[in-house]
Formats: structure tokens, sequence, C-alpha cells
């Protein structure tokens, strides 16, 4: 059979398929966002982009309950997002089977926390299955869609980005079709209405319960015995390292996260002198284990914090004194090496607001984007962060309390929102400022896609997943027909226009909105060659080095009179775009010729 | 149990996860099992990136450990430096002489290291260590892209008991079309760097 390295999202992507899954939907988010873009490849398939986690959430349930396997898939923390979803569709239960895959972040590598989702499923009383490597992120795919179907429920699928953004290993499959289900009308079972959500919730009970059942015997759940003075509970990414660090100890290998079993942990806790659990984030699995009355330890080994890897595990273990020391002491990492953050490309339409920004001094509540950079420096120039769509809301909470005064004035703020994120969770916030008349000013950095997990389509963009004809919502019109009085729309790099607009939003006595078009380079071009130093203009008095552009640099050249290094364009990043002519005093920049398009 | 680790630094941009993909791909052409793991994201944005990869006969962990990686590939000479605590005494330092400065210098007292800094470093984890001008050898064969190709060429020549065949299969089925040619004569040039400053 034919094998691929794949990572696990594209395992996950090619589960789905080969289980006959035919709708997708999900809102992109690190490290999850692999996973439409894999499937929607695949032929015989729908895959959308939704608005946000909730509505992808949604049309995979609608899909479902019509009858056609489907699948959503989003970030740890999209699943907040979608939760309420969650929960109706625990309720409801589904007609054809529907997965829904969440990507937790231990470490955060990109994001605003690193909540372990396994409480969701028991929380929300739902089946979840949790993957080590690719080949059983496939396997456990395909496996979650019969389960979803034979007990009637969704099945979560939870991924980490060791998971989701490793390659291993996978032995491909065939597709199975399966014949679209038939809806049938049933209200009892599809109206949440309290009379029927009250006749659903004992459903509900049994049926985590005969899933605790099943995970009693099931293959996934399983003991490789092995030196039994040390028996090992893992289940994941972490059971990975857990099996390097103790290659001779008995291993019960946890491939369900929920419900967990009871005889079999007993089984297992029987048969070893020693019971640990190594689990990343939350003491989810020891948890259950101490409930049951077996001693076990746990989360007074291994951090609750972070991600693990092997040197973590290895560490922990040794100084718990479940491995001999090894002695081994790796050296310390090179000290002195300038530090590499990410930075806005070379160009970025965001760079000109918050250049406007930093200039009249306003508290900004900025929003999660490419633009969330901003706060580092040097623009430095942003307040609050949250999460995906708080801008709007928290600038408008600070606008109704009010901040006092900031040399004399009164002490003013902004909400920066991008627009996928407007559309993501933007829309209710603004919808609430208008209908209150709180005088909050709204400035939406519309670069027409979503730029930080990759360039994705969205509502401003029009782009659809598969290519599809989509339609461009104008975000202004969109402002005025909720009845903001006061829109505006403008060029980003046309810095007057964009600070007259600013300032009268601001003045503007009820909730206004700008909206900035920030041009993104991997969408928009601009239309010059790159810009070059004039040498003998530039005294290097750092000005153009303030707004953060990676395309210029300290030049080798020192000017003689300020014993300060002049400035350089590097004309293989530089992308033409004009911010540093526009920040230089000294006219020591010039504009690179305009680009003929020969069209 | 034997392991072949391996750890591939750059910044974004440079083509840092086809590199660990084709490495991981020669290990599974050997019939050996492979993993590799990085962190996507922030790469598009100019930051770092870094990839594990490994190989043996059955891999759990798609990490390596501080101080095992048997080969550290830097792209880039800063962040072949950053990473130089994941190097295994006696193991191989292959480091481009790529320099690629922080857009956070422009703006503070710090200067970007010579690369003579990092070589110093590394002697005192190993002498197994091949700087090579892949930026300028790239440039001379016509295509600026092709400098991880000669890094993987030297990388294969520290290896001689992996078949340079499966190397070159996988860079050819991994690169497009047109520019084969060009990685080829990369390739043999990579490996005929890698063999003379070879120890
Ligand atoms: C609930 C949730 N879903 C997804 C993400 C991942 N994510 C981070 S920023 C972002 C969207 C950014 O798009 P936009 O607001 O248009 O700004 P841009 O990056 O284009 O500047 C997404 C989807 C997240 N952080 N939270
Ligand atoms: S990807 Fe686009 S939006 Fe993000 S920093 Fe680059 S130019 Fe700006
Ligand atoms: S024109 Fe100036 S600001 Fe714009 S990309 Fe080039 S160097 Fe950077």
């Amino acid at each position: 059979m034919e094998k691929a390295l794949l990572s696990g999202n594209e395992a996950i992507a090619r589960g789905a398929w080969e289980a006959g899954a035919e709708v997708a939907a999900a809102y992109p988010g690190t490290p999850s966002t692999e996973i439409l873009q894999a499937f929607a490849t695949f032929d015989d398939v729908y895959a959308e982009w939704s608005a946000n986690e909730k509505v992808a959430l949604d049309v995979a349930v609608g899909a479902a309950y019509a009858g056609k396997r489907a699948l959503a898939a989003m970030k740890h923390v999209g699943l907040n997002v979608a939760s309420e979803v969650l929960f109706y569709s625990s309720y409801t239960g589904i007609n054809a089977g529907l997965v829904i895959v969440t990507a937790d972040d231990p470490g955060m590598h990109s994001s605003q926390n690193e909540q372990d989702n396994r409480n969701y499923a028991r929380f929300a009383k739902v089946p979840m299955l949790e993957p080590s490597d690719s080949q059983e992120a496939k396997d456990f795919t395909i496996l979650a869609y019969e389960l979803s179907e034979e007990y009637d429920t969704p099945v979560l699928i939870r991924s980490t980005t060791r998971v989701s953004h490793a390659k291993s290993v996978v032995t491909l499959g065939e597709r199975t079709v399966h014949p679209q289900r038939k809806y049938e009308r049933n209200p009892a079972k599809y109206v949440m209405i309290p009379s029927n959500a009250r006749g659903r919730h004992p459903v509900i009970e049994e049926r985590i319960r005969k899933l605790r059942e099943w995970a009693e015997t099931a293959e996934i759940n399983r003991i490789a015995w092995g030196d039994r003075k040390l028996g090992v509970i893992s289940a994941g990414a972490a059971y990975n390292y857990a099996r390097e660090v103790f290659p001779n100890a008995s291993f019960l290998k946890l491939g369900m996260a929920w419900p967990l079993p009871e005889r079999l942990i007993r089984e297992f806790a029987a048969g070893v002198e020693q019971l640990i659990v190594v689990e990343e984030l939350d003491p989810f699995i020891e948890d259950w284990v101490r409930r049951l009355g077996i001693q076990v330890r746990g989360k007074d080994i291994f951090p609750m914090v972070g991600e693990f890897t092997l040197d973590v595990v290895r560490e922990s273990a040794e100084k718990a004194g479940l491995l001999p020391p090894s002695g081994r002491k790796p050296a310390p990492p090179l000290a002195d090496l300038p530090p590499r953050p990410p930075v806005m490309c070379a160009g970025c339409g965001h760079r000109d607001v918050f250049w406007i920004l930093r200039k009249l001094k306003v508290v900004v509540n900025s929003d999660i984007g490419c633009y969330s950079l901003a706060v580092l420096p040097p623009l430095d120039t942003t307040d609050t962060i949250g999460c995906m769509g708080a801008s709007i809301g928290v600038a408008s909470g600070m606008t109704i309390a009010g901040l006092g005064k900031f040399r004399g004035r009164p002490r003013r703020n902004v909400a920066v929102i991008g627009d996928s994120t407007f559309f993501h969770t933007g829309l209710p916030a603004l919808a609430s400022a208008v209908y209150n008349q709180t005088p909050v000013t709204v400035i939406v950095l519309d670069n027409r896609n979503t730029g930080m997990t990759g360039h994705q389509g969205n509502p401003a963009s029009g782009d659809t997943l598969q290519g599809r004809p989509g339609k461009r919502i104008d975000i202004a019109e969109v402002a005025r027909a909720m009845g903001v009085e006061y829109v505006a729309t403008v060029e980003s790099r046309d810095w007057p226009a964009l600070e007259k607009a600013i300032r009268e939003a601001l003045d503007f006595p009820g909730p206004a909105v700008v909206v900035s078009h920030d041009i993104c380079v991997f969408r928009e071009h601009y239309t010059r060659e790159p810009y070059r130093i004039i040498e003998d203009a530039c005294n290097g008095c750092t000005l153009c080095f303030r707004i953060g552009c990676p395309a210029i640099m300290k030049s080798k050249v020192i000017d003689v009179e300020s014993g300060r290094p002049k400035a350089y364009i590097d004309p293989a990043q530089c992308v033409g775009c004009g911010q540093c002519y526009d920040v230089c005093a000294r006219q020591a920049i010039e504009p690179g010729a305009p680009i003929e398009f020969n069209l | 149990m034997s392991m072949t680790n391996f750890l591939v630094t750059g910044v974004g941009g440079q083509g840092t996860l086809l590199a660990a993909d084709i490495i991981a791909q020669v290990g599974l052409a050997q019939g050996l099992d492979a993993k590799k793991s990085e962190v996507h994201g922030m790469a598009q944005r100019g930051g770092v990136v870094v990839s594990h990869v490994r190989w043996g006969e059955k891999v759990h962990s798609p990490l390596i450990a501080l101080g095992t990686a048997d080969f550290l590939i830097g792209q880039e000479v800063v962040e072949g430096g950053r990473f130089l605590h994941y190097l295994k005494p006696g193991g191989v330092l292959l480091l481009s002489s790529e320099t690629l400065p922080p857009p956070s210098l422009t703006l503070s007292k710090m200067e970007y290291p010579p690369a003579q800094k990092v070589i110093d470093a590394a002697r005192q984890i190993t002498d197994r260590i091949i700087f090579i001008a892949a930026p300028q050898l790239a440039e001379e064969l016509g295509n600026r892209r092709v400098a991880n190709t000669i890094l993987l060429g030297a990388l294969s020549a520290q290896m001689p008991e992996v078949d340079p065949k499966f190397w070159l299969d996988v860079i050819v089925r991994r690169v497009p079309q047109k520019v084969v040619e060009v990685n080829r004569k990369a390739f043999e040039l990579g490996r005929k760097m890698g063999q003379e400053i070879a120890p």
C-alpha cells in the first residue's frame, strides 16, 4: 500500500476524506489551518472558510444533520468561540458522522493562551480521541466517524502543535463513499427547546456511559507490559517523549482522552509498583485516576505549564528520582546573539496606521492579526490585546469609563481590528456600540485577507477556499448600514488623509469607523522599484529606522559629523512602499522608478 | 537503538522546511523510520525557523533533545549559533556563511556577530565544522536559491554510509522541473565542499 510522509494535519484531512466526509468548514488558526487546506484539495468534497469557528461548526452540524459526513477544524481557542455549538450538538446528536478537530498549542507558539481542550470533551459530554502521530491522526479520524454514527454524537479529535506540525509516515487507503443518509424531521431530537432538551440529557448521560464501556476494550487504549516497577499512563504528543525517556517501563497508552476507562486503568495500576501519568498541560488523566482511588503521581513531577520536550520529561523524571541522574549537561546556549522576533513585512500597510496612532498618542485597544506585531519596538503602540474581536468591546468600555487626562487633554482610545477579525467577532461589538451610541472610534485595517495565518480568503476578500465564485463585502458599507454616522475610507499610504480621518472620528460624538485600506504584500503590489538612500544627504538620524521596516538597516558608512551609521536600504527586501520616504525629514531617500507593467 | 538526529535552522523565507523535508525523505528512502517537526506560523514574518528531523528503526519523539544533534545545519550564521547547544559533542556543524541581520539591530547597540564567534563556540563542542560560502557558490551557479542544496550536498558527504543517489532522487523530486539541473550541480558542488573540509 502507498505510504506518504504527512503532517498530522494532512493526515487528519486524509482520514476524513478516506472516511467519506463530504463537507468541511473551518476558520484558520495555527496549528490547525492546514487541515482544511489539505481537505479542500481532494475530489468530491466541499470545503469553506467560514467567518468564524462558531459558524464553521454550525455549517458542519447542518451538513451532518442533512446526512453527509462532515468535518470542522479549529485551533484550541476557536473551540471557545464554537463552544455553544459543541454543547447543543452534543444534545441533538448527529445524523451522518461529525468530527470536530481542536488543535491545541502547548507552549503558545502562536496563541494567547495554552488551554487544555480535553476539558471540553468532559464538559460537553462528547468523546475525544487523541492521536500521537500522523498514522494515528488518520486512523483515529476514520474511527471517529464510526463512533460518531454508532453513538449518535459529535466526536472531538484533539491534536497539538507537535502532532499537527510533525511529519511521519502514513499508509494511505482508499475513500469509502457513503450514500447520503436521509434527513427525517425529528423535533424532539433536533429542536432544543427546554422540554426537548430535558428529554435529551439522560440520553447523553447514557451515551457517555456506553462509550466508557467501549473505552475499556478499545484497541486505541492499549497496555504494553514492560518492567513492572514503573507504569506510565500517557497520551498524545507526551507519549512520544515518555516512550523514549522510559524505554523499559510498562505503558498504558490512551488513544481516547474522554471518556476514560476505569477497569483498564485499575488493571494497569494493579500490575505495576509505581504509577505515573505523563501528560501535557492539565492533570486531566491524573485527576481521573485519583478519583478512582488509585495512587498516582503526575503534576508533582512534570510541569503543568508549557510544552513538553524530551529534555523536559527526562529532567523532571531525573529530579523525581524515577531515572538515575544522567550527569549529562548540555552546553548553555551561545550568549549575546541578536534576537530575531517576527516583524511586519517590508511595505505592510498596517505600519502606516500605527505610525499615525503613535503620533496621536492614543490608547490603542488592538486585536489579533499581523498588526499585533505593532506592540513590539520600534512601533511599540498597543495597549491591550485579548482575543479575536475584543478590540471594539474593550474600546467601548474604555470610552464609556473614560481615561482621565493626558497632558491636560482628555486621554482617548481607539479600537484597531483587521478585516478578518472584524467579520469574525467584530460585528456584534460594533452593533452594540451603535445601538448604545457609544462614541467609540474603530479603525478597520482592511488588507482583504487573513494575513497572520497565511493569507486565507475571508468575507472582505471574497476569495473562497476552493476557488468557487464568492462575494466581497465592503466594510464601510456594512458600517453605514449598521447606522454608523461617521464612516471614512482611506488608503493607508495617504498619511494626511488617514490622520485627518482618525482625528475626525475621535471628535465625532457617536460611534465612528475608519476603514483603512492597508496593503498586504502577499496580496497586492506597490508600483515602484526599490527606494534608495541618498548617502550624501543621510546623516544617520535614525528616523527611518523607527518605522521598523526590515529592509532598512544600518549602513557600514558612518556619517562624519554625527558619528552615526547612515541608513541603507536592502534592494532585495524593499517593495517600494515609500513609508521611509514619508518619514525622512532630510529628503535623503530617493523613490524607486515607477514599474512599467507590460500587460 | 541507533538514531540519527538533524537540526535545520534558518530565517523565514530561506527554505528551511523544504530542506528538512528532504532530509526526512532520504531517511525513508533507505527504509528507515523518520519524523520531523517544526513550528509554522511566524516563519513568514522574518522569524527564526527550526526543524527537527530524526531517522531510526523506530522514531517516537519528533523532537530531538539538547546536545544530541548529529548534524546541525545552520542556513544562516546567527541561527546556526543560536542552536549550537543542540549539537552533540563530536557532531557535525554545517554552517552557511549567509548573514541576515535581524531588523531589531537597527535601533540597538548590538552588532551582528562575526561568523568566527559561532565557529569558536562550536569548537568547544566539536571539531567537525564545515563553513560554506553557500550564497556565493549558489550565485556562481546562477541561482541564489540553490544554497540549501549545496548544504545538503555537504551533509551527504559527511554521511558516507548513505548512497548519494538517495539524496539526488529526493531532491530531483522535490524541486521545480526547470531548476533540476542547477540543483544537481549544486548538490555535487556541496558534496565536494563537504569532503574537502571534512576531517
Ligand atoms: C478564535 C481564534 N481563531 C483564530 C485565531 C488565529 N488567528 C490569529 S490572527 C487571525 C486573523 C488575522 O486576520 P486579520 O484580522 O484580517 O489581520 P491580518 O493578519 O490580515 O493583518 C487569526 C485567524 C485566533 N487567534 N483566535
Ligand atoms: S503578511 Fe501581510 S498583513 Fe501580515 S505583516 Fe506581512 S504584509 Fe502585513
Ligand atoms: S520603500 Fe522604504 S519603507 Fe517601504 S519597503 Fe522600501 S525601504 Fe521599506
